[in-house]
């Protein structure tokens, strides 16, 4: 299957959960959303070989704000 | 995983609600949580004009949608900051004018920093290498927008999420900077004729909650994050607590509301030198007083921060 996340892809065999997927790309699971051939999933699905996976960075920010 | 209310494929798994939802409750969960804060801390009522912050990413304009879905008189204040860097404000405003287009009668308000204030934000941070670039823009922003707010007569919103809340919650802890402290919360009333009141109904939605609705509502936002952004201390504490997160499910909300709560307790009043009222809030101790320049408030005496920003880069330039 392939993997992609900002400006970087993979290439990965299926049979794994999306969570298991998004470690071993060295992603943490917690700051990125899955969506598996267009459609949002939630990161306990097992990924086949032909699915087509986008990872969504959800982490933003940076001015700090306190008020 | 399916969904708790039908059973069909859940899209998210909110495990610090041990709550998993399929797209069309998820549709239905958000709105109506969003309305449930903003009617328990009393953010402001449907009869108010609310003036949205947006800086065209997935937080402000999901929350423009869901407060215009909801049949508010929300306007979208899009503050142009002149980030040529990798094309980053003309893409957001670019976002943001697609946002307007697609909702009919959705008013949007573009304040141009370089245009009104003669320098752009990156012009001002090269003059100024000690401070960092992201303060210098919040210190900006927050200052146009409460200009904005105050002119429009609207509450201000910002889409500020728990994590956002969050990460500025360590920040301020770590440094104990309890006069922050005090100051963050969901919602801050006006304490000041020239101080419009702020709120964020948001700030109970994990970062990634708010991203799965705007990817839902097929909201079309700037992924990419702002240049400047890019190694700033928010993102990092962002990453710790989601590790925390990793080990411990709800540790971030947790966190945030027992900050609250404390809050709420007086956790943070401090002790005075002298008299017999020893004990006063931070907040009751602060001064306000007024810029001369622009009569916004400030605890600083003369000029606030905002005109002594300008006032030095005037002197710059002549």
């Amino acid at each position: 299957m392939r993997i992609t996340y900002r400006d970087k892809a993979w290439e990965l065999p299926g049979g794994m959960t999306a969570r298991d997927t998004i470690k071993k790309v060295g992603l943490d699971p917690e700051a990125v959303l899955v969506v598996r051939n267009g459609e949002l999933v939630t990161d306990d699905v097992i990924l086949s070989d032909e699915d087509e996976v986008k990872l969504i960075a959800v982490v933003s920010g940076g001015d700090g704000e306190v008020s | 995983m399916r969904c708790r209310r039908c059973s069909k494929p859940a899209v998210i798994n909110m495990r610090q609600h041990k709550l998993a939802l399929c797209g069309e409750h998820f549709l239905e969960w958000i709105p109506a949580q969003t309305q449930r804060f903003i009617k328990k801390y009393e953010m402001f009522d449907p009869r108010e004009t609310i003036l949205v912050a947006v800086s065209g990413g997935k937080d402000s304009l999901s929350l423009w949608d869901l407060l215009l879905s909801l049949g508010y008189e929300a306007r979208g204040l899009y503050v142009d900051l002149g980030i040529s860097e990798e094309g980053y404000s003309s893409s957001s405003l670019a976002k943001v004018d697609r946002f307007v287009e697609k909702r009919e009668g959705a008013r949007l308000k573009v304040v141009d920093v370089k245009e009104v204030y003669g320098k752009s934000i990156p012009q001002l941070a090269r003059e100024r290498p000690e401070q960092k670039t992201c303060s210098l823009c919040g210190l900006v922003k927050r200052y146009i927008m409460n200009e904005t707010a105050l002119e429009e007569g609207a509450v201000l919103t910002t889409g500020h999420n728990l994590d956002d809340e969050a990460a500025v919650l360590l920040q301020n802890v770590l440094h104990w900077q309890t006069g922050y402290l005090l100051r963050q919360a969901p919602v801050l009333p006006s304490t000041h004729p020239r101080l419009a009141q702020k709120a964020k109904p948001f700030f109970r939605f994990y970062e990634r909650e708010t991203a799965a609705y705007a990817i839902l509502r097929g909201i079309d936002y700037i992924y990419e994050e702002c240049p400047f952004a890019t190694g700033a201390t928010t993102i990092f504490y962002k990453e710790l607590l989601n590790r925390l997160e990793g080990r411990s499910r709800g540790a971030k909300l947790q966190f945030y509301l027992s900050f609250l709560r404390a809050r709420e307790k007086g956790l943070f009043l401090r002790m005075l030198p002298f008299g017999p009222e020893r004990i006063s809030s931070v907040n009751e101790g602060l001064e306000l007083g007024e810029c001369e320049r622009c009569g916004q408030p400030t605890t600083a005496p003369g000029l606030c921060a905002f005109c002594r920003l300008w006032k030095v880069a005037e002197a710059e330039v002549g």
